[in-house]
């Protein structure tokens, strides 16, 4: 086996990869990156020497692992802590290592560096042999989207250079691997020794493949999804007026596909459309268009209220999928298990919303990949195939047919604690709605008063606050107080009885004392709020004991984020509400109180 | 794409998402090449602005051409400049060069605690005023909840944990052990009250990339960096009392590149002009877990 050709690691390769070390605790990755570093030459002129001293200080045998046992506290735990970064380069690419680590309490490292990485290498020890964890990261790996990995059998010096070892955990492994759908090569080495490492090994004269460095550079660049149908997140509208700046810059990251300008776009789950005008950018020559993996910034020839979260696509190409409820394989890392009948927020793409767990499926043991069917909520290291169900519907491709699109991860007391792709669409009952939405959205016609104008010159930003809570509990008189105040105020605002839309917009349906045309009332309902929201006012709505699923449908057909619900005394429905008020309430405090909310919330402003 | 090209892209990303996110942003502006490249970063990202406050914490022992540099951009590009210091320190001459604290001690008491108090509000900020072309007490005291920083993973052992976003907890500390994952391109964009998410654009980058990236963009950088005829450049930038420059003829960003590619300072770590570096064990593990950028 020939050595490879070294380079030092500051010299100039254009390409580089991320790769990512998995596997159980104690089976030797450190000890490999260690080897790898030092074999390469990659490590500061001293650092080598610097290490050997501090173990004879401390009496301690040398060992490569320590080369990476930058803090302190790691080396006396002994275990790697956290996903750290290593540089090195050989003749065909720069490398970042990450080093995940294999303590099981830690695996969210490891997503983190699997979540960065384009391959991955597994260790398995060769006395140890296959352990949860080996089979845990193997899958995670899988989940993440990592689809070519290499395993290193480590510690070959330990079982005599065994081929009947190394045999053994290869037809193991693999048989667990093929059952996700992987397939991989396998490495015979020793960190400790250098063996099959950098360079190839006599003692390991029965092993013909690569070594690990020849392993690193036979993966490939995944190529950018490019022909895929184009997505683009939103992730911001820019508007820097104040800087003299009269452009409006829809920004995001291009996941797939490409754009020029003069395209057709159609922005989900909004359905509004418009035209590509500009591609814009800064300190670069003028472009046309842009593609995947780039960051995108464009201009629209017809201005339209779009907003972070939406997914921009093209006419024309297979649309994104908007639904409420989704069916998904989750991984769960949370202390607290995920459970049902409590709100989290979904974060996909760009896209943030209250999400709740509607059903388990089954919950997979990602270590044996058994399954348990009968469990209720989703537990600390669970991979879960789950149905979730999100309070307002969001715009996101399944993962098998645009991977960047399809993810999502699950936020619970500010945390992210698990993350999963989307393998379904599912139906949800607000379709019939969003129908026509999305073609109302589609005909709407734009003035050229945008929005922003409005907001500025009104000094408000057009909110719908719902009054709700059960008969009798003095909703009117709360709203009305509200509208009063904020009028004196100076705001644009509008009370709207709920009695004005029941004998005049609902009156060929027949409404009260019956449950059958509410979802159709509460449709009307939304569309009047919907054109008054659209010439900017703040409106005051009272309604009887909103439920959730009554708020989703009117958010569904209200083109805002901007909906506070204020539930007035007792008998709660399952409605998420913004602001409580309790019986007894005071008058003048209750709309003191709506006032501090909106203020806070940045609707209106403080004085 | 190039590696430039997908280290800015990646950068960019990160920028976008802390201004989608975080009301209360700023960035920290060291003056060194990296912010400043951070602070490009964030042209690109917002088409030519900066939507956000620059931070500069001003130990008062800056090297004199990195606070002309800086006010010189500040007017060119019109940023919304914020410096804090720590006056009381050093009219007490609690330094390290007045001889009344250790180097480690000079950096908690002029960078780490001015810091964490001109990012609470605590401490007064002063603001560069465009029209009036000077700075002034800046009467906004809201404290940041999400701080841009420029570290990069390849500077030394503790930076190479980092998050790309990080939280921060009430005390300013970073809970190494326990920080929350990071999914794909999903970070951490929600927290507690009282705390802080610190946000590293740059982990990613080496060194080299900055300087590459410099070039390719034609950034403008202090002349500290470069040999101005002595053979001595700067390759860290820090306070003057702690700061030596390493022997080199590198007088372009072309040459530093070049320097960098062969070898030469391989085997040298990038602050080894930084004594508090070396009195911290090594690593800046005790000043950063304090806070320290």
């Amino acid at each position: 086996m020939s050595t490879p050709d070294i380079k030092m690691a500051d010299e100039q390769t254009t390409e580089r990869m991320n790769i990512v070390i998995a596997g159980h605790v104690d089976h030797g990755k450190s000890t490999i990156i260690g080897r790898l570093l030092a074999d390469t030459g990659s490590l500061p002129k001293g650092k080598l020497e610097h290490i050997r001293q501090t173990c004879r200080r401390n009496s301690k045998p040398f060992e490569y692992a320590f080369l990476l046992d930058a803090l302190k506290d790691e080396q006396s735990q002994g275990i790697t802590i956290d996903s750290a970064r290593v540089f090195f380069s050989t003749s065909a690419r720069d490398y970042i290592i990450i080093d995940a680590p294999g303590h099981i309490d830690f695996l969210r490292n490891m997503v983190t560096g699997a979540s960065r990485a384009e391959a991955a290498l597994v260790v398995i020890d060769a006395v140890e042999g296959v352990q949860e964890n080996s089979r845990r990261h193997g899958y995670m790996l899988s989940m993440l989207g990592i689809r070519q990995i290499v395993v290193l059998v480590s510690k070959m010096d330990l079982v005599e250079y065994s081929k009947d070892t190394f045999d053994r955990i290869m037809a193991e492994y693999t048989r667990f691997l093929a059952e996700i759908g992987i397939t991989c090569d396998f490495v015979p080495v020793s960190g400790k020794a250098g063996d099959n490492i950098a360079v190839g090994s006599e003692r390991l004269g029965w092993y013909t493949g690569r070594t690990v460095l020849q392993a690193l550079d036979a993966f490939e660049k995944e190529p950018q999804p490019v022909d895929k149908p184009f997505r683009m997140p939103v992730q911001d509208v820019y508007k820097f007026t104040r800087a003299g700046d009269k452009r409006r810059i829809v920004a995001g990251t291009i996941e797939s596909g490409r754009i020029a300008a003069g395209d057709e776009v159609v922005f989900y789950p909004s359905g509004k459309t418009s035209t590509i005008k500009s591609i814009e950018g800064f300190n670069q020559p003028p472009q046309t268009s842009a593609q995947a993996g780039q960051p995108c910034a464009f201009t629209l020839d017809r201005q339209i209220y779009v907003t972070r979260g939406e997914i921009a696509a093209r006419q024309k190409q297979t649309k994104p999928r908007v639904t409420s409820r989704i069916r998904a394989s989750l991984f769960w890392m949370g202390a607290k298990p995920m459970i049902k009948d409590k709100t989290y927020l979904i974060k996909v793409g760009t896209a943030k919303q209250p999400v709740e767990l509607d059903e388990v499926k089954r919950v997979i043991n990602a270590s044996d990949l058994s399954s348990t069917e009968a469990k209720n909520c989703i537990e600390y290291h669970d991979v879960a195939e789950c149905i979730l169900s999100v309070h307002r519907a969001v715009a996101f491709d399944c993962a098998d047919e645009i991977a960047a699109t399809g993810r999502f991860v699950i936020v619970d007391d500010y945390e992210i604690c698990g993350g999963g792709i989307i393998t379904e669409a599912l139906t949800d009952t607000q379709l019939w709605m969003r129908d026509y939405v999305m073609t109302r959205n589609y005909k709407w016609q734009t003035s050229t008063i945008s929005r922003e104008d409005r907001a500025e010159r009104y000094n408000q930003k057009p909110t719908l606050v719902l009054v709700t809570g059960r008969k009798d509990v003095g909703k009117k008189t709360i709203a009305k107080a509200v509208e009063a105040r904020l009028f004196a105020d100076g705001k644009i605002v509008y009370f709207m009885g709920i009695g004005n839309i029941l004998y005049g917009v609902d009156a060929d349906i027949k409404v009260a004392g019956t449950a059958e045309n509410r979802d159709e009332h509460l449709r009307r309902l939304a569309e009047v709020a919907n054109i008054m929201l659209d010439a900017g006012t703040i409106l005051v709505v009272t309604a009887i004991a909103l439920t959730q699923s009554d708020l989703d449908i009117i958010s569904a057909a209200v083109d805002t984020d901007s909906i506070e619900v204020v539930w007035v005394g007792p008998n709660l429905t399952d409605v998420n509400y913004d602001l409580l008020v309790s019986e007894g309430w005071d008058l003048n405090d209750t709309v003191e109180e709506v006032k501090m909310m909106l203020q806070d919330k940045g609707i209106i402003f403080k004085p | 794409m190039d590696h430039l090209e997908q280290l800015e892209s990646i950068s960019v990303h990160i920028l976008r998402e802390a201004y989608a996110n975080f009301k209360q942003l700023c960035m920290l502006w060291s003056i060194g090449k990296d912010s400043t490249v951070l602070l490009w970063l964030a042209r690109k990202a917002f088409i030519g602005h900066v939507p956000f406050p620059l931070v500069h914490i001003d130990t008062g022992y800056k090297i004199p051409e990195m606070i002309e540099y800086r006010d010189r951009l500040t007017q060119k590009w019109h940023l919304n400049m914020i410096y804090g210091i720590n006056t009381e320190a050093l009219n007490n001459k609690q330094t390290f060069p007045d001889g009344n604290a250790g180097r480690i001690e000079c950096c908690r008491i002029l960078k780490t605690e001015t810091l964490e108090h001109t990012l609470s509000g605590r401490w007064p900020r002063y603001r560069y005023n465009h029209s009036e072309k000077k700075y002034q007490l800046d009467s906004n005291t809201e404290p940041f909840t999400g701080v841009i920083v420029g570290v990069r993973a390849d500077e030394e052992g503790t930076r190479s944990k980092e998050r790309y976003f990080s939280p921060r907890d009430r005390q300013n500390d970073w809970d190494i052990a326990e920080q929350p994952p990071e999914f794909w391109n999903q970070y951490k964009t929600d927290f507690a009250p009282g705390t802080h998410v610190r946000i590293h654009p740059l982990l990613d980058w080496t060194e080299l990339n900055i300087w590459e990236y410099i070039e390719r963009e034609k950034i403008p950088t202090v002349s500290l960096y470069y040999n101005q005829g002595e053979g001595k450049r700067y390759r860290s930038l820090g306070c003057r009392p702690c700061t030596n420059p390493i022997e080199s003829d590198a007088s372009t960003v072309k040459e530093i590149i070049e320097e960098l590619k062969s070898g030469k300072l391989a085997n040298i770590a990038e602050r080894s002009g930084r004594a508090q570096d070396a009195e911290d064990g090594g690593g800046l593990e005790t000043l950063r877990r304090d806070g320290y950028m």
